[in-house]
């Protein structure tokens, strides 16, 4: 009862932050004028006329050309670390697939770690490497959310904007500011923030203990805002030190969540019809809810195997079962991929919420940007099929949704498929992939399941007992990424720079409302079904089936 | 049109390398050192010259006179964490959680809790549920030679309650704890590693 009183409380002071944050965000992309002149300086030196619009085509390009000088930016960073400054440790190197593999992660916003913080990487690449692609990958995924916005909601003739003018406004007046605050408020809660070495202690019984820290507040506040979720350190935030209170811990959940909820509301403000932003927002709560529920009964009613009480394997005491469920239904529903606890101890029933909430496209408020303009992909689909049933051309705030937008977004929604069942069939069959399973039985696949769907979704959690460091998994899983980011970005802002250049109609009689329970219904059902269609099979074979083997006291 | 964008896509991603890679995280180390250098620098328990760890991670604790920490899967490893990740099922887990109860109960003679005998995500948790603590009084009052009641007495006031009654667990941190127990009631013949 009080579980649930906590869980009421912490949902309302999450809309409470993000209603706000949604208004501001309105502001600042419509250009604030105490802004213009800071603004119209940077796009000066950058040599960009930033009150220019753009068609669809160039915005893509420019997000594509950023994200690659990002991406070989940061892989000679991390290859040259061993003799850039900042490295008290002195880390050496890391290996080229290492590299490619985390590069990638960190442009395509995903935060996939095949590394370990503490022990491969050095300060100057936790700071100038990954911490600035925490924040220039957000931004891309926020520009790319508002461009998208644009084309469902500006009238016929208007452009999807200025990335870099949207990329420019996403750092400087929204990321940044809130990721000051958290990280001054993680640091006091006793995060660190330090640019000393790792300390050696003597223990009280006389053990020697080398303790890893870092500059570690500033990154961890971007981490959690961006929906970034790379840990400073190996556990991520099931580390005392970047995780050490219970304050800690739900500043960073409503961190993870803050910005993806509140892109709910900016679509409905920039729509001009709030109730088609609080739609969406209904759609995605009751899935969150849902998987939510799920995954908290089952940790709290425990593993009988192990005896009786919550099931604590691989969960931190100052969490217990419940903050660890919320944060791993918050963390999986919204690509952010930081962890509190290990996702590979939670029950079975527990891993398959985590593992559908990753493979429907991280829709349920997803990652910033991303999850608002992966839920206009269903949006398209679920008014395709409500036409559909009912015989006339479906439309979706007055502009006509034909064969075009349809068949774009079904080349998007495929790419999930592409990534996670076909790339984990290979990760589970080639002998040079399979060496990375931990687990026996059922738990086996879904720990290469749990890795490819992680990594199309641009989430970046695991079942972390999975040898992500193979070759053949740093590389297949760097191209995975690509493909989950890309060939979701580049079909949405198509469809988008399609339906800007549609004249609405009016609103009629026979119009299907778009804002009310009837709607909410049928976009969680396309998004279920269709999602179900796609992967129940193989998580038949996986979670459901090794939980029947629990219920039957099975081991492996 | 790739060229053209190539010039923004440069000086942006160098300028935010600047702002957001090195301004950013400085200027964020100079604040929490000028508003709380304990906690920015590790949370660290320092005496004399000597460190003796730090009040957020567990170190590992054998002797009968003190609270001992959760299972770690890296041997308390501070400098590269992990935890044991199997899955419910894991034949091993199941095991290894069976061995770790017949141990506890055997040392101090009380049921096991489960924070006991399983592993924490970190491999460093500070913490102890106050039922695993209190179950080891009996055994620590015996190695120190004190009434069991004064080492319960000691161990409830180190109790840190859930946030608002509503989030987390009670819990109690173990290396804060046997600091205490060494202050109140020393131990009768340093003998480490009992």
């Amino acid at each position: 009862m009080t579980d649930l009183l906590g869980y009421m409380l912490w949902f309302a002071v999450l809309i409470g932050l993000a209603v706000p944050a949604a208004v501001w965000m309105n502001r600042v992309y419509a250009g604030v004028p105490a802004f213009a002149r800071t603004e119209r300086t940077i796009l000066r030196m950058a040599g960009i006329d930033g009150s220019r619009g753009m068609g669809w085509a160039e915005y893509a390009i420019a997000v594509l050309i950023l994200n690659a000088v990002g991406f070989f930016l940061l892989y000679a960073i991390l290859r040259l670390q061993g003799v850039l400054p900042q490295n008290p440790d002195g880390i050496v190197g890391m290996s080229p697939d290492l590299a490619f593999n985390t590069a990638i992660s960190f442009i395509t916003n995903t935060n996939w770690q095949a590394y370990s913080g503490e022990a491969q990487l050095s300060y100057f690449s936790q700071m100038a490497g990954l911490t600035v692609q925490n924040f220039l990958s957000a931004a891309t995924g926020m520009a790319v959310g508002v461009a998208v916005i644009r084309g469902f909601t500006e009238p016929k003739g208007a452009t999807l904007g200025n990335f870099w003018t949207d990329m420019i406004r996403s750092v400087l007046w929204i990321l940044l500011p809130m990721s000051v605050l958290l990280a001054l408020f993680l640091a006091l809660q006793g995060v660190p923030q330090t640019l000393l070495g790792a300390i050696q202690a003597t223990g009280v019984e006389g053990q020697e203990q080398i303790i890893a820290r870092g500059p570690a507040a500033a990154q961890i506040a971007i981490k959690q805002l961006g929906t970034n979720g790379g840990g400073f350190f190996g556990v991520n935030s099931a580390h005392p030190f970047e995780n050490p209170t219970i304050a800690s811990d739900l500043a960073q959940t409503w961190a993870i969540l803050l910005i993806p909820v509140a892109f709910c509301f900016l679509f409905g403000i920039m729509a001009k019809d709030r109730r088609q932003g609080v739609a969406i927002f209904a759609s995605m709560a009751v899935m969150f809810v849902i998987g939510l529920a799920t995954i908290h009964l089952y940790e709290t009613w425990g593993n009988p195997l192990l005896g009786s009480g919550a099931n604590m394997e691989g969960k931190e005491q100052r969490f217990g079962a419940m903050l660890s469920s919320l944060w791993a239904a918050s963390t999986t529903a919204a690509s952010n991929g930081s962890v509190n606890a290990m996702h590979d101890s939670f029950m079975p029933l527990s891993g398959l919420v985590m593992m559908v909430f990753m493979q429907i496209g991280e829709v349920i408020f997803g990652g910033v940007g991303a999850g608002l303009y992966g839920m206009l992909l269903y949006v398209v689909l679920a008014v395709f099929l409500a036409g559909l049933m009912v015989g006339r051309t479906p439309e979706y705030l007055g502009r006509k949704i034909e064969a075009r937008e349809v068949t774009l977004a079904m080349l998007a929604f495929l790419s999930m498929p592409l990534g996670i069942l076909v790339f984990a069939a290979l990760a589970v069959t080639v002998p040079a992939a399979t060496a990375a399973i931990q687990d026996a039985g059922p738990h086996g696949l879904s720990e290469a399941l749990y890795a490819y769907s992680s990594a199309t979704g641009n989430n970046g959690s695991a079942f972390a007992g999975w040898g992500a460091a193979l070759p053949w998994h740093t590389t297949a899983i760097g191209l995975v990424m690509l493909l989950g980011r890309y060939a979701i970005i580049l079909p949405m802002l198509a469809i988008a720079g399609s339906l800007i250049r549609k004249q609405p109609a009016p609103e009629s009689a026979g119009t299907f409302p778009t804002h009310g329970p009837l709607f909410v219904t049928l976009l969680v059902l396309t998004v279920v079904i269709l999602g179900a269609l796609t992967f129940f099979p193989v998580l038949a074979l996986g979670p459901i089936a090794e939980e029947t083997a629990r219920l039957a006291g099975q081991t492996f | 049109m790739f060229l053209q964008q190539f010039r923004p896509a440069l000086v942006l991603t160098l300028g935010f390398t600047f702002l957001t890679g090195l301004a950013y995280p400085l200027a964020i180390t100079g604040f929490a050192g000028l508003a709380s250098p304990e906690a920015s620098e590790g949370s660290l328990i320092i005496s004399g010259n000597e460190v003796i760890g730090s009040r957020l991670i567990a170190q590992p604790f054998s002797g009968a006179g003190y609270l001992h920490p959760r299972p770690s899967a890296s041997g308390w490893n501070a400098a590269g964490t992990s935890a044991s990740n199997l899955g419910p099922t894991s034949a091993k887990l199941i095991a290894d959680v069976a061995q770790r109860r017949a141990a506890y109960e055997t040392e101090n003679g009380q049921p096991a809790p489960i924070d006991a005998v399983t592993g924490s995500a970190s491999g460093l948790d500070p913490d102890i549920s106050p039922e695993n603590a209190l179950a080891q009084a009996e055994r620590i009052a015996k190695a120190r030679g004190v009434e069991a009641g004064a080492v319960l007495d000691l161990i409830e006031t180190h109790v840190e309650s859930p946030l608002l009654g509503l989030y987390g667990l009670p819990r109690i941190n173990v290396l804060e704890t046997n600091l205490a127990l060494d202050a109140t009631f020393p131990l009768p013949t340093q003998s480490p590693g009992n």
